[in-house]
């Protein structure tokens, strides 16, 4: 649990974080959005006391960041930004060990744990440990950078725009990666990004962020059907919000009784996906499978277009 | 494997080597250079002896230097000692436009004869250079990698040892090679207050107007800046693409 309370963050005359309150649930994903320059990255470095805030207070689950000297809370936040940051004269496996390293645990215990994350994110310990950071791809970077993150099993993880520097695939990839990751640590993420896709896919939470100040901070679903301002509808895109909307739906939830012909969709796809599906083929519906590969239903046009509607 | 350039180094420290522990055998090719009954070697001392002193006197600045100006550039590049920027700046620059000859001068009533003077316009004269290297090394570090070190928790030595000073090492290295190179040349005035280097042949050839003295002791200088530059080089690239620079 992250309380931030009353935050605020001035340099000189510029207020950049103005009394910013949030409470960020432990084990999910908050995701803060805005224009360049609004003070994502501000806020985001005020929760690991990069940047120490004028007034106001954070709390890391009922206890002030300020309690423990700056580079021992750090060590405890993960922490993985835009362009990696790993340490190009250190090995793959020695850029992960560097907060176990810190913290003083063992030589056995840091190798388990760097040959698990390796594992964990598809990379060969025994190929890439070794390896130097110049000799991977962009995509093998990013990911080294955020087991480097996870290594110390930090129960909170801050990402400033951590797949900006992705292609889209690559990107995608990521992003479903991280969930999975999330998923399996259990870990409360705090991610900064200015890509609304980003944000929808990843977030149970979205903080949007304008000019040092959070005008909204609701579910993905709420904030579709209800942008608090103008600024927030527009940062939604007016022409995407039925799509967004599908998108952070699965098809489980629009399943009707009945049979539908050709081939089917799996549950856990989202609706966006449906409706591409059933654009692109022509049809009216398509039958869907559950988990255990049985058709379960299907999935009308109709029904689709009327769970995209907005409110009346 | 042995490329062309690697090649003819070993060849001119063969020749070298040779040449300080065997100068006869080079008897004739200096001889020309002289007149008749003028001996063509030098013959007050040992060319090795003088060598190695030279050497001595070269290294010791050195180290001073680049202890002085690390710790300086250091210093300056912390938090706390910001302020003092542009003060050891102008310090450091004053110790390069001060002629080495003068320090010599200077310092020569204070010490008296022989290495220390030289040594003392040696360090000053290796300052700079290892001086502003270290301050671009360490100023001009990538802020993402910066960045990243302070959000795993390190401390303020911690990034010191393990990140700034690991990735500035090729530029300090730099710094450090061109202070060597200048340094052996200089070195060789302090034989004029009566400092052993090998100044000495150089002063003794211009005295007895022997060109053979002078052109052996020139030569020696020459060629050992030219094989220590070349190791230091070296040693830059290997360290250079190892931080990925
Ligand atoms: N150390 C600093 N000193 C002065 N101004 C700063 C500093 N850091 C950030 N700012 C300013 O604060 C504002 C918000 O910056 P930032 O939090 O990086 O925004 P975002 O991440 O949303 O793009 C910007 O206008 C930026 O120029
Ligand atoms: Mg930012």
């Amino acid at each position: 649990m992250i309380e931030i309370e009353g935050i605020t963050k001035r340099y000189g005359e510029t207020t950049v974080v103005k009394d910013v309150s949030l409470t960020i649930a432990p084990r999910t994903v908050t995701v803060i959005v805005g224009t360049s320059g609004s003070g994502k990255t501000t806020l985001l470095r005020m929760i690991n006391r990069l940047v120490e805030p004028t007034s106001g207070t954070i709390r890391l689950d009922g206890e002030d960041n300020r309690t423990l000297p700056g580079f021992e809370l750090r060590r405890r936040i993960g922490y993985a930004i835009q362009g990696h940051g790993l340490f190009p004269h250190r090995t793959v496996a020695q850029n992960i060990a560097t907060v176990p390293t810190l913290l003083g645990w063992d030589r056995a215990r840091i190798d388990a744990k760097v040959a698990e994350l390796l594992t964990l994110f598809q990379l060969d310990p025994a190929a890439f440990g070794p390896r130097y950071p110049h000799e991977l791809s962009g995509g093998q970077q990013q990911r080294v950078g955020v087991a480097r993150a996870l290594a110390a099993e930090p129960k909170v993880l801050l990402m400033d725009e951590p797949f900006g520097a992705l292609d889209p695939i690559i990107r995608a990839k990521a992003q479903d990666d991280l969930l999975a990751i999330q998923k399996h640590f259990e870990t409360t993420i705090v991610l900064v990004t200015h890509d609304m896709e980003e944000a929808f896919h990843l977030a149970d939470r979205i903080a949007v962020m304008d000019k040092g100040e959070v005008v909204q901070y609701a579910t993905p679903a709420e904030m579709l059907v209800k942008p608090a301002t103008p600024f927030v509808e527009s940062l939604i895109g007016a022409g995407e919000r039925p799509f967004r909307l599908l998108a952070i739906e699965t098809v489980a939830d629009a399943v009707e009784p009945g049979a539908a012909e050709g081939e089917a969709i799996s549950s856990t796809a989202s609706q966006r996906e449906a409706l591409s599906a059933l654009l692109w083929s022509g049809r009216k519906a398509l039958p869907v499978i559950g988990p255990d590969g049985a058709v379960i239903g299907k999935v009308s046009l109709e029904g689709l277009a009327q769970r995209a509607a907005g409110p009346a | 494997m042995l490329r062309l350039p690697n090649l003819i180094r070993l060849l001119a420290f063969a020749v070298l080597i040779a040449f300080l522990t065997q100068p006869q055998w080079f008897e004739p090719l200096l001889r020309p250079l002289v007149q008749q009954n003028a001996p063509a070697i030098y013959n007050q001392g040992s060319l090795l002896q003088l060598t190695l002193l030279h050497l001595r006197t070269v290294a010791i600045a050195t180290a001073g230097a680049t202890v002085v100006a690390l710790a300086l550039a250091i210093l300056v590049t912390r938090p706390s000692g910001a302020e003092f920027l542009p003060l050891s700046r102008s310090l450091v620059n004053i110790g390069q436009t001060f002629p080495p000859v003068a320090v010599l001068a200077l310092a020569v009533p204070i010490f008296g004869f022989g290495e220390k003077p030289t040594l003392i316009a040696l360090f000053l004269y290796g300052l700079l250079p290892i001086f502003e290297n270290a301050l671009t090394g360490l100023t001009t570090l990538p802020p993402a990698i910066m960045e990243a070190a302070r959000g795993t928790g390190m401390t303020g030595r911690q990034r010191l040892m393990k990140v700034e000073l690991p990735l500035a090492m090729p530029v300090i290295l730099a710094g450090i090679r061109l202070s060597v190179v200048i340094s052996l040349a200089t070195a060789t005035i302090g034989s004029t207050v009566a400092a052993r280097t090998l100044g000495e042949v150089i002063i003794a050839g211009l005295q007895s107007n022997n060109l053979a003295f002078v052109v052996q002791g020139g030569l020696i200088v020459a060629v050992l800046a030219v094989l220590i530059h070349d190791g230091l080089q070296a040693a830059e690239r290997r360290l250079g693409s190892r931080v990925g620079r």
